[in-house]
């Protein structure tokens, strides 16, 4: 598996440190309620098909990437700063 | 106290030739991280162009001026090597000196490129990693830069704990490489 990293380009996935789904950029405020928060922190999605990761580019530039694959093909199908995909 | 002898990186390791290669370590001075402050990225690279010469690189570049080196170092970072950064650096930019904190080995020789496919999952053939490129990539296990300073020559740069790993990987892969022939 390769993934595109936004400053460095095409790399290796071992370089990259998986996070987990790109919840963490649609952090609830904090007065946004108990059901917001108990799906923030416990409910996950499982999808067989398109999803968005987080990746930690450990191994290279240190930057946070929002990846965007398919489940059923392990296609990647783009990516994006984390600090841009926020912004 | 006795008198405290300031020992580098790789005092006892280095340098090492195998076939016609040859890995050496780098005295490169002071090394410091610089890091722009929010939105200052054109700011900080005005005042390094006023003071040291040399700009803010592009991801993946190097600039230098003289004995002076800005080396792209990651997400919001860029080491500058060999001088001491000017103050005014420090209006638009946050400094973190790294001078002890480095191992940099330089790899000369017709074969560094075949070394170096052996260790970083990268490609570094001239024509895609030419005389000035530089990445953060792997060595060996480690997180680690590489830049090509000349069209056989590399500069390999991991944490100074990684000194004696390092020498050893790469004197591994020399060896592997100059036993082809």
């Amino acid at each position: 598996m390769r993934i595109t990293c936004p400053h460095c380009g095409e790399r290796d996935h071992r370089e990259f440190y998986y996070k987990g789904h790109a919840l963490a950029l649609e952090r609830p405020s904090p007065d946004a309620g108990e059901a917001a928060w108990d799906d923030y922190v416990h409910q996950r999605e499982n999808p067989a098909g398109v999803t968005r990761d987080l990746w930690y580019h450990e191994g290279g530039c240190g930057a946070w990437v929002v990846v965007s694959r398919n489940t059923l093909t392990h296609e990647v199908l783009g990516t994006q700063a984390a600090s841009e995909a926020r912004a | 106290m006795g008198n405290l002898v300031a020992k580098s990186p790789c005092k006892g390791l280095l340098p090492l030739s195998v076939g016609a290669m040859s890995a050496s370590e780098v005295e490169t001075g002071a090394m410091t991280m610089l890091s722009p402050r929010k939105g200052q990225d054109g700011a900080l690279d005005e005042a390094m162009r006023a003071v040291h010469g040399l700009g803010y690189p592009a991801p993946s570049g190097v600039e230098s001026a003289g004995e002076a080196r800005a080396i792209w170092f990651g997400h919001s970072s860029v080491l500058l090597v060999g001088a001491e950064p000017g103050q005014r650096l420090e209006e638009h930019g946050v400094l973190v000196d790294q001078s002890d904190a480095w191992a940099v080995v330089r790899l000369d020789g017709p074969g560094a490129e075949d070394v170096l496919a052996r260790l970083v999952p990268v490609d570094v053939r001239l024509c895609a990693f030419p005389v000035g490129s530089t990445a953060r990539s792997k060595i060996g296990h480690m997180s680690g830069s590489v830049t090509r300073v000349g069209e056989a020559s590399f500069w390999l740069m991991v944490f100074r704990s990684m000194a004696e790993t390092l020498v050893h990987d790469l004197k591994s892969a020399m060896e592997a490489v100059a036993a082809r022939g």
